[in-house]
């Protein structure tokens, strides 16, 4: 049997789980995104990506500059890797991602999880990560809905037309 | 190209209903088109409607962000007023090109 009906994309549930400038970005933008397209949209984070709903964190997040190939000084020019260790380097290069950012019109981490939720988007934190970083829900920014299980997290990806994606 | 009557005027539009003459914008044909996305247009969307519309003119890019910080609505409202695809549904009544903006 086959059926060519095609499903139009009803609710995403995005994960993050890694704590670094642009895997929180990646998240965030693909958020905002769906809540834009009229998408119902549930965000969770976890692990590392813990680190976008923590006030503490939330907007001093960093890009890394060791480890990472795709990373190029202005120009183009290959970075090296011992050069992405030394002191302020990841500070320097982490700035100069804002900028470029800002100039975009990408808002802070705080105020993009703000417009997510005005367009009733929700966000939640993994309980065993939280627990795991001993985070409380005071921790958490204000817009973070909820401290949720795994089972917590499934039960919201009920009905057809749901997408999980994991950055 | 297509042609589509609101309001008694013929007005041209693309595939998707974006009108590609923002000049032949009138009040009338937004209340039309709004109609057809299912909304009926209030003081306060016109307001949204005349910030989305100096925006384009000027040539500059809208976001949620900065209709968020235009001072004419807040995002929640925003969301409120043009329920769905708000940023999308607003572009189209006000008569301007669907935003190419990620954000």
């Amino acid at each position: 049997m086959e059926n060519d009906e095609k499903y139009k994309l009803k609710k995403v549930l995005i994960i993050c789980s890694k704590g670094t400038l642009e895997d929180v970005y990646a998240a965030l933008v693909m958020g905002n995104g769906a809540v834009m397209e009229g998408i119902e949209t549930k965000m969770f984070f976890t692990f590392f990506g813990l680190d976008a709903i923590t006030k503490k964190y939330m907007n001093k997040l960093h890009t890394s500059t060791v480890g990472n190939p795709s990373m190029r000084m202005p120009g183009g020019l290959a970075f090296p890797t011992m050069l992405g260790g030394l002191p302020g380097v990841e500070a320097g290069v982490t700035s100069m991602m804002k900028k470029e950012m800002e100039k975009l019109d990408m808002p802070p981490v705080d105020e993009f999880l703000e417009l997510i939720e005005a367009g009733g988007g929700e966000i939640f934190a993994c309980k065993l990560a939280a627990d795991m970083f001993k985070l409380k829900k005071e921790d958490f920014h204000e817009t973070v809905k909820d401290i949720i299980t795994v089972g917590d997290l499934y039960a919201l990806c009920d009905g057809p037309g749901t997408q999980i994606i994991f950055t | 190209m297509a042609t589509k009557t609101y309001a008694g005027v013929n007005i041209e539009v693309n595939d998707e209903g974006y009108m590609t003459d923002s000049s032949q914008w009138t009040k009338e044909v937004a209340n039309e088109i709004a109609k057809e996305e299912g909304i009926e247009l209030t003081d306060k969307h016109f307001e949204v409607i005349e910030y989305i519309r100096n925006k384009v003119a000027a040539g500059e890019s809208l976001t949620i962000r900065g209709i968020n910080k235009s001072g004419v609505v807040n995002a929640k409202i925003f969301y409120q007023l043009f329920p769905g695809a708000p940023l999308k549904k607003a572009t189209k009544i006000s008569g301007v090109p669907k935003p190419v903006s990620c954000i």
